[in-house]
């Protein structure tokens, strides 16, 4: 007994001072992209035709990188020779409306907004979901797993994953909706009392992901359930799912917001692109991994 | 080729042309997969794909622990062929497959039913005559029951509680008393070997890093390894260590999880919240040097993507050292629990033997003392210069099962040190892998923290992927689970399912 305490001791304080503290993120982690179009040279098709999932786009209005679909490869760093698209190291993503993932060039991500003060009544204090995972590869299962460690402690916000969709204040979805999953989803659905909130999270859940247009999924969930909060990722980190579903309960109203990266253990590249993002004035880039030549 | 002629042996990480590969008439097929069983050897892999005139080409891969040599035969079938899984139990999920995946009755087989729930490949070639384009619905098959006045069943899933992947069990139980479990999955199938086929092509790495997410350094290097063997392409020294380290790391994570998992459903709670933390630890550590805490974007065919810097690799020592001593800590206690090893002894065992004819791979078969690990076996990269020592136990229940991984854990940060300690110098990845040798098959092992991974690419003419076969140690492993429930209580059930903590999406594909 003596031996556990002495343990217990020794393993001190772990949970993280989130959200009063800033959270700190490796220096390599590649969170919100950030895309500048002033840089691309006319007729300029390297990332899209680099990208997996058909992310990157260009249109009328410029270069568009959807969050729904990318898998935050550095494919597209690597094909582009310019640094029109860098990933910032803001772990803040998460959209209530599918099409505020599209991010472009000088425009700011709408983040989500709180939910309506009914629904806040309701959950703010108490937010109690059923997981579901639709083809999900554990990977955003683990990182929502990781939320109920000491480190994060969801239970802090009041925000708990229950057993029974009839326990529950909505669903989160992980995966990309396999066929043989679909019937379950909808019947969990189904079991939610109302009103109820429908959380997805991860590439594969919101468009599909790597497995977009096979015919054994669904490409997400879009197209069969109503959506409250969009977390894009592959997977997500756990910081970009909890930055959601607070901001969701409107539980960041007045906190700080600040983004802490790790120091680089060695000096950064001497080449690349202006370190500066346009948008989030204090947040560092990544570099993309060195090319081989 | 008779039945009885020696097997053309070669090492397991050259590329074999198909032309080479003995095409034998089902009989001598058959026998000689037998024969090679019979004398310790093991099937890496059985497999159909699409062959000429509508037929199907069955490929066996057999792996020959003494000399680390493989032997790959063939053979060509219609409709169906004399089953091999009554003489040799390790070709069962195998042959389950083929049936689904082609519309080939294996003959005999004792336990014919899906295994994913989806249509055939082969249209018009159904092993269940099921008409074309009749819904298939997942968890429907015939499953085995007991009858009797005071048999019951219990059914769960394929939503559990907890944050966990969908499957669906089937318990036949006399009161408490579990007499059989029958596991049926496929819900997670995401058709990932047949969109493999034509590649490889942009979206082939995503989706071999997301087989098994948790698991994703250790299928993308079998997928990198094989598309290296194809290609001629030499990776870097430097870079095989650090792909040694990703892979140990995420060994770490899982290993050190799994232990918090296990003393979590004792109600062991110190041990279960130290490790929950210990794991991310682990995660964060990979993260380091990739920016993904699941390694991805990390290995690539022809080496790795990011470096390890000197002052990287200063902090990684540091922290992983502080991780290390912690999960010592945390695990001590756990040992030392008079009550949780209560729980843990005895409960879940499944017998050597069992776990030898069913071909059960990684810790759940060291847990049986089964002597068994690619890594030394069948090594590739760092594991060629390096090695790691298997761990084993000979208890076969849920303790051992705990008490490997634990062993593993402390040979494997031993080994993630010294890697970073004394990296080799030079660049981590080498140029781009040219064109893939046509017509050609590579097979690729890698230990993963669930167990032996094996990947077999198989070239068109055109050099492009004709098929792409995924093994994941969970493949192999859902049956020890399910023999290891006989004659247990049923609330052990989610310990000993703890114990082995199988991959869903890895086995579905
Ligand atoms: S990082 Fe995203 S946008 Fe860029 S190539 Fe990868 S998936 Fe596409």
């Amino acid at each position: 007994m003596f031996d556990v305490f002495r343990e217990r001791r020794r393993q001190g304080k772990r949970t993280i001072g989130y959200p009063a503290e800033a959270p700190t993120l490796p220096d390599r982690y590649r969170g919100l992209p950030v895309l500048d179009d002033s840089r691309c040279p006319d007729g300029c098709k390297s990332c899209v035709e680099s990208c997996p999932t058909d992310a990157i786009g260009r249109d009328s209005r410029g270069l568009a990188l959807d969050m729904g679909r990318c898998l935050f490869c550095t494919d597209c760093l690597e094909a582009c020779p310019e640094g029109a698209i860098r990933f910032t190291h803001d772990y803040r993503m998460a959209t209530r409306n599918r099409s505020d993932l599209v991010v472009r060039s000088g425009v700011e991500l709408a983040l989500a907004e709180p939910l309506d003060a009914r629904m806040r009544k309701l959950f703010g204090r108490s937010l109690k979901l059923r997981q579901v995972s639709a083809g999900g590869d554990n990977a955003e299962e683990s990182d929502l797993n990781v939320l109920g460690t000491i480190v994060f402690d969801i239970g802090r916000f009041g925000i708990q994953f229950v057993a029974s969709p009839r326990h529950a204040d909505g669903l989160v979805i992980t995966g990309p909706v396999a066929e043989n999953m679909k019937s379950a989803l909808l019947d969990a659905y189904e079991s939610v009392p109302s009103p109820k909130l429908v959380i997805v999270v991860g590439a594969s859940a919101i468009s599909g992901g790597p497995f977009r247009g096979h015919p054994e999924v669904s490409d997400g969930t879009d197209r069969l359930l109503p959506i409250d909060l969009y977390i894009p990722g592959f997977p997500p980190h756990p910081m970009t799912i909890l930055d959601g579903l607070l901001r969701l309960l409107g539980r960041l109203e007045g906190m700080p917001e600040r983004i802490r990266a790790e120091e680089p253990p060695a000096p950064p590249p001497a080449s690349g692109p202006d370190p500066l993002a346009p948008i989030v004035a204090s947040t560092a880039t990544v570099e993309g991994p060195p090319t081989s030549s | 080729m008779s039945a009885n002629a020696p097997l053309p042996m070669g090492p397991h990480d050259r590329p074999i042309r198909l032309a080479e590969i003995p095409v034998l008439a089902v009989d001598a097929f058959r026998s000689a997969i037998l024969g090679q069983v019979n004398a310790g050897g093991r099937i890496a892999a059985l497999f159909g794909m699409a062959g000429e005139s509508n037929r199907v080409r069955l490929y066996a891969v057999l792996m020959y622990l003494e000399t680390a040599e493989i032997a790959v035969l063939a053979a060509d079938v219609a409709d169906e062929y004399p089953s091999l899984t009554p003489d040799c139990p390790q070709a069962h999920m195998f042959e389950r497959e083929i049936a689904e995946q082609w519309g080939v009755i294996p003959r005999g087989h004792p336990w014919l039913k899906p295994i994913r729930f989806h249509p055939s490949y082969r249209a018009g070639h159904d092993a269940w005559s099921r008409a074309a384009g009749e819904a298939i619905v997942p968890g429907v098959t015939d499953f085995f029951r007991v009858e009797g006045p005071e048999v019951h069943e219990v059914a769960v899933g394929p939503i559990h509680a907890g944050v966990i992947e969908p499957g669906h069990f089937r318990f036949q139980c006399h009161g408490e008393k579990v007499f059989h479990l029958e596991i049926s999955l496929g819900f997670q199938h995401r058709g990932i070997e047949r969109a493999m086929v034509g590649g490889p092509d942009k979206r082939t790495l995503p989706l071999v890093e997301s087989i098994a997410g948790d698991t994703s350094v250790g299928h993308a290097t079998a997928y990198a390894q094989a598309v290296e063997a194809l290609s001629g392409c030499r990776v870097p020294l430097r870079a095989q260590a650090l792909r040694g380290v990703a892979l140990e790391l995420e060994r770490l994570a899982n290993h050190a999880g799994d232990l918090g998992a296990l003393a979590n459903d004792v109600g062991y709670l110190p041990t279960a919240s130290f490790c929950g933390r210990l794991r991310g630890d682990f995660l964060n550590a990979t993260a380091l040097i990739c920016g993904s805490r699941f390694g991805r974007c990390l290995i690539r065919p022809g080496g790795v993507l990011w470096d390890v810097e000197p002052d990287r690799a200063e902090q990684l020592l540091a922290r992983l050292q502080a991780a290390l001593d912690d999960v010592a800590g945390a695990t001590k206690i756990l040992w030392d629990s008079l009550s949780v090893q209560a729980r843990f002894e005895d409960t879940g065992v499944v017998p050597a033997e069992v776990a030898q004819d069913l071909g059960l791979v990684g810790p759940a078969a060291r847990a049986c003392g089964v002597d068994r690990d690619v890594r030394r076996d069948f090594p590739t990269g760092i594991y060629r210069f390096a090695l790691i020592p298997p761990s084993t136990w000979n208890t076969g229940d849920v303790f051992g099962r705990a008490y490997v991984r634990w062993l593993e854990i402390r040979r494997s940060g031993q080994f993630v040190l010294q890697q970073i300690k004394s990296l080799p110098g030079g660049p981590v990845r080498s140029k781009p892998p040219g064109p893939l040798l046509p017509e050609a098959m590579a097979v690729s092992f890698v230990e993963g923290w669930r167990g032996s991974i094996c990947h077999v690419a198989v070239t068109d003419a055109a050099g492009k992927f004709a098929r792409y076969k995924v093994v994941d140690p969970s493949f192999r492993n859902w049956i020890g689970l399910a023999m290891a429930l006989r004659d247990q209580q049923i609330s052990d059930f989610p310990l000993c399912n703890k114990s082995f903590n199988l991959s869903y999406c890895g086995h579905d594909l």
